[in-house]
């Protein structure tokens, strides 16, 4: 290998393909295969999305929080789902619920938020010119926006979009005739999410390959940042559960179109007895949550690794416990396979599986604690600098324990008998994967602009958007509970028809929704920063937050190929703040040791040795020069 | 048990506070200078907001959950629902505990360990007796909740006791349908999805004499107090959940898989109606899994009653085949006498066709025909 660097014909191969033609506009902006700008576009998706996907949540609201609204100002937006009385459709209203999951699941906290991520900090952050494909790459983002499409298309055509819900649980989703939102609307949901699956699948292959096989001299897989762990994880988890999924969809779609019956048996639907028998609709759901449950591991995996970064930069301290925060992702990203039933307790299937997967589920809140631990001690005795990132990273956390802490009860198979499928559910996963996932984003917006867009966001709004947002996201979910424990069942179009849930909690409910709306609003706050601070940020600095990674070696706005020159080495972990007897309080990963002997280690004083065998590696960067 | 959560949140509070004075104690040594001086007067007022944010939040759960309390279920109507209610108060003041202490720690620190000019942070990169002591605890934390948990589980999900009264339920697009083992033999007879049509909303088989005296209804369940009694759930559509919040039941309803969830209902309908003091007063059964339009309003009354007035209510039913003679001409012609005394004199009369009794059974066309609704 070391052969190689030295090897003359390459270097002035090298040479010539340094001055790159000029990129057309289609190949530099839309199809281009550069990380940073795929990242770019699926962050800027990330937020069309979002915009889109919290709409509909507070149209929902609007409709649970205030039964006697009349909705005629939605008119112009939503049509005819809005009926003669100024009423929300109640088909609509199960349309609103399903897209609305969809939307934030799938093509905000996965795609917008490791879509972002994965692909803008992999390469930069050990120390690669590229992803290992950069076509690759750039078809998932295209698959994604093509499965973007179709989604988007689906709330237009009239019998409106999927309405089974987010999890399109057969045989409601397989049977045109049970319900509108299981005619065009479904077929199209199918096809989006097959499309997106494959975006997934081309975007995690190539991620999992860019880490393992791209790491730059000296980045051995103990000198990681944790966010590269956690993306390297998420795509495993991805690439394993994500094909389940896709299986599961297929057998629908064969059920919906081609007659078959694998979720189909005795059933008898208007006026007719369906000829289908022997298939079984618990099979979809073990299907479904087979890659259900990694899910949202993959949502939040992301976040917990941006959050480690962005923690430890900002208390300017090495994270507690690097090791053990990479033993709990991998406990949870393994234990994430073998929990899925728990989403199915009370579905009939075997109580034999149910104590199984107690047992199972109650195991993985044993690596959530220790991380959610692990922050905190981070924070003990730190030197904390409050950036608009680290007030996300630090609600996160929040977020992570208030929602995390009820999983505990809804895991366990006893207690959830009475609460599955009430607005204690939603409540605990709104705040543990919906909230801190969303905070995760937040956070990796305001740290990484600068990196992005070499402008800084503006502090101040980044402060107001917090605050706003946080506050508001708790006055939402947490009086959630309650509702849910006095028994209301989520998916309700309204709550007239029962006494146990006719004349309470009107006031609880118009008060969520007005949360709701109040946080919704809260975020054009930083719509219009990030906008403004494109436009007109201040100029960012090299490294404007004093971090240790690499991607802060690169200029202040990397071009293709990332760095100037050599890739540097690496030689210590990502982990050195305020360490005693360093001049700063940060030491960057490609400081060599022998550069600091004021600080080092015992032990790292023997890895000085090493360093001349770092150095002479050269793995992948055999141009020396951006390529 | 309630009081347990409030409690435990006052007492956090109070450790918080102490965690507090005992951490400003340990960081009163403050640094030499620092370079640069950009961070300001906001750092100080995000750390400080955050406890801010933790006192006023702390308050605003304590009084919301003194609030919402009054509007929670009453006392489960059966004894696995007050096992299980047991269990989540006991779970909630120990993951409230955990709530508080964790979130008054996080919040805390934030504040205490604010940027101050010329203070270097600790390096402290590990400690492992500490991280070891924090797995060790939350595991055998959980491990004593599942086990608690497994064991009402198992308990829960048991088989019926052989004397458990059988009743089936029914769900489809938008109504439940309860079935009921009859007048006489207590017997549920045989279904066949093929079956159902207007008159025979449950596909009853007439083929099988148990089903004789069954009968159905669409607005209310009667069942009896103090015995057990094991609902045989079915759907005849889509997938539906029956939901009895009072009773803590629950237990999806899957087409092509009868499920069952057995139970004890000991507060009849009229005791509840003296505890809660409301006249209105009335057990429901909701459906807790999206069925489509009409998902949010599957109402069906249950109504508990002591078993003697239950047994004299059964008496004075109807079965099915009374209500709906038309149905005997699927009953076939062995079974014929078996199935007189539920009919109507004229009914028996009618010429049977045992053909007509098995056509539907083999292929469904016939009933199946158009007979929307």
């Amino acid at each position: 290998m070391a052969t190689v660097s030295a090897n003359p014909v390459i270097v002035a191969h090298a040479t010539e393909h340094d001055h790159h033609e000029p990129q057309s506009f289609w190949r530099k902006y839309i199809f281009s295969e550069d990380h940073k700008t795929i990242a770019k576009q699926y962050l800027i998706s990330g937020i069309l999305w979002s915009i889109i996907g919290i709409s509909l949540s507070v149209m929902f609201r609007l409709q649970l929080g205030f039964p006697n609204l009349k909705l005629g100002f939605l008119r112009p937006v939503l049509g005819s789902w809005i009926n003669e009385t100024d009423k929300l459709d109640p088909d609509f209203y199960l349309a609103l619920v399903t897209m609305h999951g969809t939307i934030m699941v799938f093509f905000v906290l996965t795609a917008g938020l490791s879509g972002t991520f994965s692909n803008f900090l992999i390469p930069l952050q050990v120390g690669a010119r590229d992803m290992a494909s950069g076509f690759l790459n750039m078809l998932s983002y295209w698959f994604f926006f093509i499965a973007s499409v179709v989604m988007f298309s689906s709330m237009f055509i009239e019998t409106g979009p999927a309405a089974g819900g987010w999890v399109i649980y057969p045989p409601l989703s397989a049977l045109p005739q049970a319900h509108k939102g299981s005619e065009l609307g479904m077929t199209l949901w199918l096809i989006s999410m097959a499309l997106f699956i494959v975006s997934q699948l081309l975007g995690g292959i190539n991620y999992i390959t860019t880490v393992i096989n791209l790491r730059t001299r000296g980045m051995s897989f103990s000198k990681l940042p944790l966010t590269i762990w956690a993306f390297l994880l998420t795509a495993i988890l991805g690439l394993i559960s994500f094909p389940v999924l896709l299986s599961a969809a297929l057998l629908l779609i064969f059920d919906r179109s081609f007659g078959t019956s694998f979720y189909l048996s005795e059933i008898y639907i208007k006026g007719e007895a369906l000829p289908n028998v022997g298939g079984s609709p618990i099979l979809f759901q073990h299907l479904f949550w087979f890659l259900g449950h990694p899910e949202v591991y993959i949502v939040i995996l992301p976040a917990l690794g941006m959050t480690s970064e962005i923690i430890a930069t900002n208390a300017r301290k090495p994270i507690f416990g690097y090791r053990a925060m990479i033993a709990s992702m991998m406990g949870i990203a393994f234990l994430a396979f073998i929990v899925w039933a728990h989403h199915m307790f009370v579905t009939g299937m075997n109580p034999f599986l149910g104590s199984i997967f107690m047992f199972l589920t109650l195991i993985i809140a044993v690596p959530s604690a220790v991380k959610a631990f692990n922050y905190i001690t981070t924070l003990w005795r730190g030197n904390i600098r409050f950036t608009p990132a680290m007030l996300f990273s630090i609600g996160l956390v929040s977020f992570f324990i208030s929602g995390g802490i009820t999983g505990l009860i809804l895991g366990n198979s006893a207690l959830d008998i009475q609460l599955h499928d009430t607005y204690f559910v939603v409540a605990h996963f709104h705040l543990v994967m919906g909230a801190a996932s969303a905070f995760g984003l937040l956070a990796g917006v305001y740290h990484w602009f600068p990196k992005m867009f070499g402008r800084m966001m503006d502090e101040k709004l980044g402060y107001i958007h917090f605050w706003l947002t946080f506050i508001g996201i708790y006055l939402v979910f947490f009086p959630m509970h309650y509702v849910g424990i006095a028994g209301f069942p989520r998916r309700y179009y309204a709550f007239t028809s029962y006494d146990f849930t006719k004349n309470i909690f009107a006031d609880m409910n118009a008060f969520i929704s007005l949360a709701a709306i109040f946080t919704f609003v809260a975020q054009w706050v930083f719509i219009y920063n990030f906008v403004n601070s494109l436009i007109r940020g201040k100029r960012a600095t090299q490294n404007p937050w004093k971090s240790n990674t690499l991607e802060w070696t690169t200029p202040i706005v990397p071009g293709h190929g990332n760095w100037v020159g050599e890739i540097p080495a690496v030689y210590r972990w990502p982990y050195d703040y305020s360490k005693p007897g360093a001049k700063d309080d940060f030491i960057p990963q490609n400081v060599p040791y022998s550069q600091t002997p004021e600080s080092n280690l015992p032990h790292e004083n023997e890895l000085i040795s090493l360093e001349s065998e770092i150095e002479a590696q050269n793995l992948n960067d055999q141009f020396k020069q951006p390529h | 048990m309630v009081y347990i959560v409030a409690l435990l949140a006052v007492v956090f509070l109070g450790l918080a506070a102490m965690v507090v004075s005992k951490m400003a104690a340990v960081v009163k040594t403050a640094g030499g200078p620092k370079e640069e001086g950009e961070i300001g007067l906001s750092n100080k007022i995000n750390g400080a907001l955050f406890v801010v944010f933790f006192v006023v939040g702390l308050i605003a759960a304590v009084w919301s959950f003194m609030y919402a309390r009054q509007f929670f279920l009453p006392e489960a109507s059966s004894p696995h629902g007050r096992r299980t209610d047991n269990l989540f108060w006991i779970s909630m003041a120990m993951i409230t505990a955990a709530f508080v202490l964790t979130n008054a720690l996080l919040f805390i620190f934030a504040w205490m360990y604010q940027h101050r000019e010329g203070y270097k942070a600790a390096y402290y990169p590990e400690n492992h007796k500490l991280e070891l002591i924090w797995t060790i605890v939350p595991a055998v934390i959980m491990a004593v909740m599942v086990f608690t948990g497994w064991r009402a589980w198992r308990d829960i999900m048991s088989e019926a006791p052989a004397n458990a009264q059988v009743f089936e339920i029914v769900g489809k697009q938008f109504n439940w349908i309860a079935r009921y083992p009859g007048v006489d033999n207590n017997k549920l007879g045989n279904f066949n999805y093929k079956l159902i049509d207007n008159n025979n909303e449950t596909g009853i088989d007439y083929t099988d004499e148990s089903s004789f005296d069954d009968f159905v209804s669409t607005s209310e369940l009667h069942i009896p107090a103090n015995k057990p009694v094991l609902l045989k759930i079915r759907a005849r559509d889509v997938l539906h959940s029956v939901f009895i919040p009072h009773l803590r039941v629950k237990m999806d309803a899957v087409p092509g898989m009868p499920t069952r969830f057995w139970f004890i209902a000991d507060k009849t309908t009229d005791e509840m109606r003296n505890l809660t003091g409301n006249p209105d007063f009335t057990y429901e059964i909701a459906c807790t899994e999206v069925c489509g339009q009409g998902h949010f309003s599957m109402r069906i009354r249950l109504i508990v009653e002591d078993e003697a007035s239950w047994e004299a209510w059964c008496k004075q039913q109807k079965p099915l085949l009374t209500s709906t003679p038309e149905l005997a001409t699927r009953i076939p012609a062995n079974l014929k006498a078996k199935a007189a005394k539920y009919l109507p004199a004229d009914a028996t009369a009618a010429p049977s066709d045992s053909s007509t009794a098995l056509i539907p059974r083999q292929g469904g066309v016939s009933v199946a025909t158009t007979t929307l609704r």
